[in-house]
């Protein structure tokens, strides 16, 4: 029988689980939909170094471990105390709380708008709001991987939000993610399907923290639909134990006159994988795709990021930075493709890294496809360390080098860090980039 | 306070300071000119500490201190300051940060006790008037979004927040019109006393018209060819450098 085990290949464990999981399965038409993802599953293969998408990236540590399903050890106990522990209580928020990617309505804090906006698992909304949830789920994501159909075939309940028209939020979501378990190595599909009505405007903040305990594996996808004329913020802040693995999907379709700014906080992890591919399906639409990626230790770090521009008069944004130290990795995967309708396009793009050791390294690929000929495109990328004439300038005002060092990478991540509309979330950024870093902040 | 012997100073692999001598009394004014690239920038990073540049030769005492031996914040905290001919910006690092970093490192080193922060913020208020700046500069990030004249006046007001003994100021004037030369200046002239001294880096005779030295040298390939008072100064604007430099050649 364990040898019989250990022959299984990656796919085939994450196929036999997932049987597991839909034979649990009360909700006919996930169910349904789960044997397809299932079936799809068993036939792809996950990615390798050869595959061009992945190629700076090695998943085989990754898919030789074995994960049992979390949902399948019924043994993972968060209090309101472990939850005071790892939410962002500096502001006011609305606050959500997954365990292991299951939405625990007990642990969370939304009383205030729970008539307002509609926040379910997905679930449920197959039964209340079959139409758009039909509409939706697993369409907008696109170039499916072996990880997409892991997700799709075996997640838990999802959670479903969606943001009516017209209804402006006056706080932000929280969105905390509790991952892991103390005694058992366990995997943890994660599901979002999120809606933002037409004229809605609304702030998420996704917080990806560790139980401590042993190393966990996160699969998080993410569907995201921005209708005509609404705002859409997204706070990623990852910040997942450090022997233990994100990968991340989040899939985005924009409607007309829509804006979405997307923040992407990696701290945590020891190999992190986060894919963004948004969908600029109509006129006047704006993106903007940040990020900043902080590694020390063994940390992998891929960012590899897709934006569409399918029609004219489209706005993207994108400025991924990096600060790497000791043996970190760091990857960025920056793609445009500018389809030939797309006239009158501008679409921006840099990344910068700096490494902090001898040791660390980045791979950068900033990837540019344009068939329209009246656009507007550029896209840089540097690395280097910390600028010495800007140090010398910090020490000759008598200022210890370590700690010009540190005002220097506050001022290198500020050109991100600044876009973040939540003033306070600023404030426990800039602690988090330090606090990961281990170097004091300047004052 | 400051002797500079036979220095001689590199970049890469070039000599260019080729044997200065220079002595800085407290209570003066000196005032470096020269046509550009005659070493006048050189010769202000080498006293400061900048490590691009290789002192090669000669020696330098700064209060007694073989300053050449010091590390540039060592430097700073033994009171020697330099004003940027090109300030860096330093975004998410407020000047208040920066400002009370750098006094209370400065005082530290020197066994005094930390500014408090009640005589910091007063003291960035009254300093901040001298040079015609607004209380939301305590808050602003360091030059972040300054134009070329704010940046200046930046230095003066970092000049006068810091109160070195020594300030070498090294084309604070260039760029600058008349309205901000003269702020600038009188900031200068608000940080003078008997127990202090300035090096003025200048191209420009114009700022000689604010700032009065004692002592005018002029700098050219590496050499301090000739020195004199303040009226030397007219003569270079009259005649130009060439009077000077021709029989050098």
């Amino acid at each position: 029988m364990n040898a019989e085990a250990k022959k299984m290949d990656a796919i085939e464990r994450y196929t036999v689980n997932a049987e597991k999981i839909i034979a649990g399965n009360q909700n006919q038409s996930l169910s349904q939909l789960q044997n397809d993802s299932k079936a799809s599953l068993s036939s792809m293969k996950f990615p390798t170094l050869k595959t061009e998408e992945w190629k700076y990236t090695n998943l085989k540590s990754l898919l030789n471990s074995e994960f049992s399903h979390s949902s399948q050890l019924n043994d993972v106990k968060i209090t309101s105390d472990d939850v005071d522990k790892f939410k962002f209580k500096n502001f006011e928020n609305y606050l959500l709380v997954f365990v292991n990617g299951v939405f625990k309505k007990e642990l969370s804090d939304f009383e205030e708008i729970k008539k307002e906006i509609i926040i379910s698992t997905i679930s449920e909304a197959m039964v209340e709001r079959e139409d758009i949830v039909s509409e939706y789920l697993s369409k907008i994501a696109v170039d499916k991987t072996a990880f997409d159909y892991l997700n799709l075939s075996s997640f838990i309940d999802g959670f479903f939000l969606q943001i009516p028209d017209n209804k402006i939020l006056e706080k932000p979501i929280q969105m905390l993610n509790i991952t892991g378990n103390k005694g058992h190595m366990t995997y943890t599909p994660t599901r979002n399907l999120i809606i933002a009505g037409k004229n809605s405007e609304a702030s998420i903040i996704q917080n990806y923290v560790g139980i401590e305990g042993e190393q966990y594996f996160n699969t998080i996808s993410s569907e995201v639909f921005i209708d005509q004329n609404a705002l859409l913020n997204i706070y990623k802040v990852e910040l997942e134990n450090e022997d233990s693995c994100h990968i991340d999907k989040t899939d985005v379709l924009q409607r007309r006159d829509s804006k979405f700014n997307h923040f992407n906080f990696t701290f945590g992890g020891k190999l992190v994988r986060n894919d963004i591919n948004t969908e600029l399906s109509d006129e006047n639409i704006e993106c903007t795709l940040n990020g900043l990626y902080i590694g020390n230790d063994n940390q992998h770090i891929d960012n590899s990021t897709f934006i569409n521009h399918a029609k004219p008069h489209c706005l993207s944004n994108e400025l991924y930075k990096g600060i790497l130290d000791d043996h970190s990795r760091g990857v960025f995967n920056g793609k445009i493709l500018v389809e030939r309708d797309a006239q009158l396009t501008n679409a921006y793009q840099n990344n910068n890294t700096i490494l902090l050791s001898d040791d660390a390294t980045i791979d950068t690929k900033p990837q540019l496809e344009i068939f329209a000929d009246d656009v507007k495109c550029t896209h840089g990328a540097t690395v280097g360390q910390l600028d010495e004439s800007a140090m010398f300038y910090i020490l000759s005002r008598g200022i210890p080098r370590e700690k010009a060092k540190s005002m220097l990478i506050t001022a290198f991540a500020e050109s991100v860090v600044e876009g973040v509309k939540i003033e306070p979330l600023r404030d426990e950024l800039n602690n988090l980039i330090f606090e990961h870093l281990n170097r004091d902040k300047v004052l | 306070m400051i002797e500079i012997k036979n220095l001689k100073a590199k970049i890469d692999g070039k000599e260019i300071l080729q044997g200065i001598n220079l002595q800085v009394n407290a209570g003066e004014v000196h005032a470096i000119m020269g046509p550009n690239g005659s070493g006048k920038s050189t010769l202000a990073n080498v006293l400061t500490g900048h490590n691009s540049y290789e002192p090669s030769g000669g020696e330098v005492t700064f209060k007694g201190k073989d300053l050449l031996d010091l590390a540039p914040e060592d430097r700073a905290r033994e009171g020697l300051f330099l004003g940027f001919q090109y300030p860096v910006e330093i975004p998410g690092v407020s000047n208040a940060t920066f400002l009370q970093t750098a006094i209370n490192e400065i005082r530290k080193y020197n066994d005094e006790t930390e500014i408090t922060p009640k005589e910091f913020l007063d003291r960035m208020k009254e300093k901040a008037k001298v040079v015609g700046m607004d209380n939301s500069l305590i808050s602003r990030s360091v030059n972040t979004g300054f134009s070329g004249g704010e940046k200046k006046k930046n230095e003066i007001f970092q000049l006068l927040m810091l109160n070195p003994t020594l300030a070498i100021l090294d084309e604070t004037d260039s760029g600058l019109d008349i309205d901000a030369l003269r702020i600038v200046s009188d900031g200068v002239n608000e940080f003078k006393n008997e127990n202090n001294a300035v090096i003025l880096v200048t191209h420009y005779q114009r700022l000689l018209d604010y700032i009065v030295p004692d002592f005018i040298h002029v700098l050219y390939e590496g050499k301090i060819i000739k020195s004199g008072g303040k009226e030397l100064a007219l003569e270079l604007e009259e005649k130009g450098y060439g009077w000077i430099t021709k029989g050098e050649n």
